[in-house]
């Protein structure tokens, strides 16, 4: 380690060793699924009706979860970050609880409250003929309950870092909070809302666990691409590393699409 | 391809560096007579089918009463799964399939080094939620497309002999969801999300009070043979010897058939 004093720009060892360590890590088991993948196979399998179907379920569901949680999330977080609320450390805590729930046991949960003998979802049932579990709405409630937490803790830090003074001015001269909060609270807090919602809707997609145990696994109806990578690991190991590069190619491309798009003109 | 001859090559290696300890390790159990084998120590992991879960715990407990010093740990899962795991390098002693298919899975990967050995035989039953609510009376009721009904998906082994009885009654069945493993649909069972369900006799009886079983004529069509073997790259050859020998004898079949299997 020789001092240069000469060279002001150059990068601490201690900061880049690491760093690149933790991107190896990272980076080395994609690369493994990509050296290990059947390329021959890779076009058949993109496009056969199977895929499709598992792919376009997972895409939609990950997106209606997402603006589920977004519609439910952000107030969430407004109200964590904002208001006088009693035990609100408890509460911020709680809302955390889906994230270090393993999803499995989340599944579980949900089937004892909203399964078709659940606390609430018997009388879902019994009213109005509703039930959740194996259908793909039930899909879109597991992968909601998963990721919301990512949503509303990125939001509510955003929120944190927010200087509130600016809502009260705008209060001052005669905004309602509504208002505030719509014309001068969200346009702060947007980089936020937009790294929140993507890895929401990340989770989202990836999302297996909760979704097997509460909506089963039915093609076309509940068959997301996670629980299709699973089950032809089972069988065909080379069929389902072909299925996790296409989840993975296509997440990429709306992630790197969305970033282009809305992340880099607001940072 | 490189890719694969490479792992090809590691496990030739593997295998040659096995089978050397193999002789060493044959040499002991059958000199110290197979049947109460004071000899095995020492940890051993069995990787045996979900189905197999009660009553293996229980061999399990037995086993190491009768060796002291003897340390098992089970791997329950879906035998498929199972087979995966193992054939990526598993450090696994005993291999218990609820299907020859995955046990052949192993058996062509070079994971076995002799015969696997049929040890119980286990055939399918109905599943319905305590109270039978649907009011299910035989296999008929599974086409039924307003009821709601979990099977195994056809990958895992009772989801493979679910199909072969359906395709022998002529009942084209209309599931609502298709499970990773036998228990898992054992659990939407007991929690009375599905009328109807099928699973092993066996899962049936260790369901206990929640789970009621219906038999049907049909299920003759479609006997799991059960194979046990050692594997090849035992970490402890000697007590996974022992231990499938266990299972094989008569105190072993005593344990399995009240669990609900029948002899093979």
């Amino acid at each position: 380690m020789t001092r240069r004093p000469g060279t002001r720009g150059r990068l601490p060892v201690v900061l880049v060793l690491p760093a690149l360590v933790g991107l190896a890590f990272l980076l080395v088991p994609l690369a493994g699924l990509l050296v290990r993948a059947p390329w021959a196979t890779l076009a058949d399998q993109l496009f056969s009706p199977a895929v499709g179907q598992a792919l376009s379920l997972s895409l939609l569901c990950a997106s209606l979860a997402t603006v589920i949680c977004l519609v439910l999330g952000v107030p969430l977080a407004w109200l964590l970050a904002r208001a006088d609320l009693p035990g609100r450390g408890l509460l911020r805590a709680l809302v955390t609880v889906p994230l270090v729930l393993p999803p499995v046991v989340g599944g579980v949960a949900l089937l004892l409250v909203l399964g078709r003998r659940g606390l609430v979802g018997s009388h879902l049932y019994s009213w109005f003929g509703i039930s959740l579990p194996f259908t793909t709405a039930g899909v879109v409630v597991a992968e909601a309950f998963v990721a919301m937490p990512f949503l509303v803790i990125s939001v509510e830090g955003a929120l944190r870092a927010a200087d509130p003074r600016f809502e009260e001015a705008a209060a001052t001269l005669g905004a309602s909070r509504w208002l505030a909060f719509r014309r001068v609270t969200l346009p702060t807090i947007l980089p936020g809302v937009v790294a929140g919602t993507v890895l929401c809707w990340a989770r989202a997609l990836g999302e297996f666990g909760a979704t097997i145990t509460f909506a089963g696994n039915f093609p076309g109806k509940t068959t997301t691409m996670p629980l299709a990578v699973y089950l032809a690991l089972e069988t065909d190991p080379d069929a389902a590393i072909v299925l996790s590069i296409v989840l993975l190619l296509v997440s990429a491309v709306v992630l790197a699409s969305l970033r282009d798009r809305w992340v880099g003109g607001a940072a | 391809m490189l890719c694969r001859t490479g792992v090809a090559a590691l496990a030739l290696l593997a295998l040659a560096g096995c089978s050397a300890q193999d002789t060493a390790s044959t040499t002991e159990p059958s000199a110290t007579s197979a049947s109460s084998a004071p000899a095995v120590t020492g940890a051993v992991t069995v990787f045996a089918a979900a189905s197999l879960t009660e009553s293996f715990t229980q061999l399990g407990k037995d086993f190491e009463a009768a060796n002291p010093g003897v340390k098992v740990t089970f791997n329950f899962a879906g035998s498929s799964a199972l087979a995966q795991q193992i054939n990526s390098g598993a450090p696994a002693d005993v291999f218990a399939s609820a299907a020859p298919t995955n046990m052949k899975q192993v058996s062509d990967a070079g994971g076995i080094t002799g015969d696997a050995t049929t040890f119980v035989k286990n055939k399918l039953e109905i599943a319905v939620p305590k109270g039978n609510p649907a009011k299910v009376a035989g296999l008929a009721d599974f086409g039924k497309a307003d009821l709601k009904i979990a099977l195994c998906a056809e990958q895992v082994p009772c989801g493979a002999a679910a199909k072969k009885v359906f395709e022998t009654a002529g009942i084209t069945a209309a599931p609502d969801t298709l499970e990773q493993d036998v228990k898992a649909v054992l659990t939407k069972v007991k929690l009375g999300e599905v009328d109807a369900a099928l699973v092993y006799k066996t899962d049936v009886k260790a369901a206990g009070a929640d789970v009621e079983g219906i038999e049907f004529p049909e299920s003759d069509k479609a006997v799991n043979d059960y194979p046990i073997a050692p594997l090849a790259k035992a970490p402890n050859a000697a007590a996974a010897k022992a231990f499938v020998d266990f299972v094989l004898s008569g105190k072993g079949t005593a344990v399995l058939t009240a669990a609900g299997f029948a002899a093979p």
